[in-house]
């Protein structure tokens, strides 16, 4: 008798556990979202002063700044997760190829605004990415305990739901990391 | 991710140990250094296998120890600051702005609290971070470090200052500085001047201090004699605390932080072309910087303390297994993997 019940009580107990530790891992890939969303949001905030400033000097590449700012609209407009993260991945490379194509600008470097901008919009990437692999280490860890056993039981049960990875856009995972800033002294 | 964990709770648990250790054994020192006194004194006597009096000095010893541990808890990374003159970084320029960036970066990488920035005017590239514990932690630069690295490098640089405020190497150095640092200062300074200038002093005085001198003269070599036989055990502890392990699991956090080997080591190389020693860094706190402040590139030290207390692993050794990490796969997560922590 006393056997059963501590079998049992042990049970309770497990079952307590896992379903609390289910719910503070998707409170944490929920928070890890939240801060990437801070760090995005602040990107979308950027991108127009930072297109307003260099389009004086760069009229030769409308369609580098063009993408950019369509890529934002459409980030900004996405209406679920998925389109948003692919938007964002388009966003990102957009920024990357505007942000290269202004070396080729050398009065760029000169102009104290843009300046300020480039290194808030560098570190706004740095920022993200960094996020991004918190986001996706907290996805692993959720998604494992609902996928394996015993803890996809009570996953089943109370509607845990894998969640989705912030995957790298194709070509950005195949660039090396490029040093963004400008003007870094290199001795 | 579990692994990683398991991993950083270890090490920040043997840091909570060697803490408290370290206040422990300088408290029992401390104690018996007061209760030696007092027999020296005669404040405690043997009368009949008996010990009497009142142990006076073992009181004040044991309270003065009790503060000073205090302090150097609460108060010692603006004690180790202050002995760099060290001043808050500000946003004043261009390059400045991106160090503060970058220990943002960081800090998100290292998922901590963001740290306080601080900057010493010198032009030796350095860091320490100090602090006792990560919500109070703090990360110094030196101007050579702000003027002469890029981006990359000062991330790899203060991806190596996040590991040791996550692994609570922080608290560990940082009492270790103040505790036991100060005390082993003044132990080399009395050891070598009882070799030294305790000669010549002696043999200069002999006639004015002949007779008023005596009992002076026996307190100071009692003092010398006590601290030259502690010496050995604080070094011990120095050896104990500032374990170059600790130097070789920051720099490979750091690349787990950075995902890019090549940050810290193109940093590593940087410094090791133009190391130069700092202005205003001693002994007791060697051990907390990234690179030993004390020496030039290829120079050996030769105080008392310097061959106990070789707090680096040699520069070059790191850069090579640096290299290895980023020679050993092309991209970040097949270095990572070989780090031993895992990839997630």
């Amino acid at each position: 008798m006393l056997v059963v019940l501590i079998v049992l009580a042990g049970i309770a107990l497990y079952l307590v556990s896992a379903y609390n530790s289910l719910v503070r891992m998707r409170n944490e890939v929920d928070n890890s979202w939240r801060q990437i969303d801070v760090q995005l949001k602040r990107r979308h905030d950027l991108i127009p002063n930072l297109v307003e400033a260099v389009k004086g000097y760069m009229q030769f590449e409308r369609d580098t700044l063009t993408q950019v700012v369509e890529a934002r609209a459409r980030a900004v407009a996405a209406p679920d997760q998925a389109s948003r993260v692919a938007a964002e991945n388009q966003l990102t490379a957009g920024l990357g190829r505007l942000l290269a194509v202004m070396e080729n600008y050398p009065q760029l470097k000169s102009d104290q605004n843009v300046l300020q901008l480039q290194e808030q919009l560098t570190t706004t990437e740095n920022q993200i990415s960094f996020s991004r692999q918190a986001y996706n280490d907290a996805v692993l860890g959720l998604n494992n305990r609902i996928e394996t056993f015993p803890s996809n039981f009570i996953a089943n049960n109370f509607g845990f739901k894998p969640a989705e990875y912030f995957k790298a856009a194709a070509e950005e995972q195949a660039l090396p990391k490029v040093d963004l800033s400008l003007g870094a002294p290199r001795a | 991710m579990a692994e990683r964990h398991d991993s950083f709770w270890a090490l920040e648990r043997k840091n909570r140990r060697e803490t408290v250790m370290l206040v422990a054994v300088f408290m029992i020192l401390f104690t018996a250094l007061g209760c030696g006194l007092d027999f020296v004194f005669g404040n405690l006597r043997i009368i009949d296998g008996q010990i009497a009096g009142a142990p006076l000095l073992t009181a004040v010893a044991l309270i003065f120890g009790s503060i000073q541990s205090l302090l150097s808890y609460y108060g010692g990374a603006a004690l180790v600051l202050a002995s760099v003159h060290a001043r808050p970084l500000v946003a004043a320029s261009p390059r400045e702005q991106t160090v503060l960036d970058v220990v943002n970066e960081m800090a998100l990488a290292a998922r901590m609290p963001v740290p306080r920035a601080y900057i010493i005017d010198d032009a030796g590239p350095n860091a320490f971070a100090t602090g006792r514990d990560p919500q109070h932690s703090v990360i110094c630069v030196t101007r050579g470090l702000v003027d002469e690295m890029d981006r990359e490098e000062l991330q790899g640089v203060i991806g190596h200052e996040m590991a040791h405020i996550r692994d609570y190497d922080i608290r560990t150095m940082m009492m270790i500085a103040v505790l036991v640092g100060g005390i082993a200062m003044l132990a080399d300074f009395v050891y070598r001047w009882s070799w030294f200038g305790g000669f010549g002093a002696r043999d200069g005085g002999r006639g004015r201090r002949g007779e008023s001198g005596g009992e002076a003269g026996t307190l100071i070599a009692i003092a010398v004699f006590i601290l030259a036989a502690l010496a050995p055990i604080f070094s011990q502890l120095l050896a104990m605390g500032v374990s170059r392990q600790r130097e070789y699991l920051a720099d490979a956090s750091s690349v787990e932080f950075t995902r890019n080997p090549r940050a810290l080591l193109r940093a590593l190389e940087h410094i090791a072309q133009t190391e130069s020693p700092l202005k205003h860094a001693s002994r007791g706190i060697a051990h907390l910087f990234i690179v030993n402040p004390l020496e030039a590139a290829g120079e050996d030290g030769e105080g008392f303390f310097d061959n106990l207390l070789s707090t680096h692993p040699p520069l070059g050794r790191r850069i090579a297994r640096l290299r290895a990490l980023a020679g050993e796969g092309a991209s970040g997560g097949a270095a990572i993997a070989a780090s031993g922590t895992s990839p997630a």
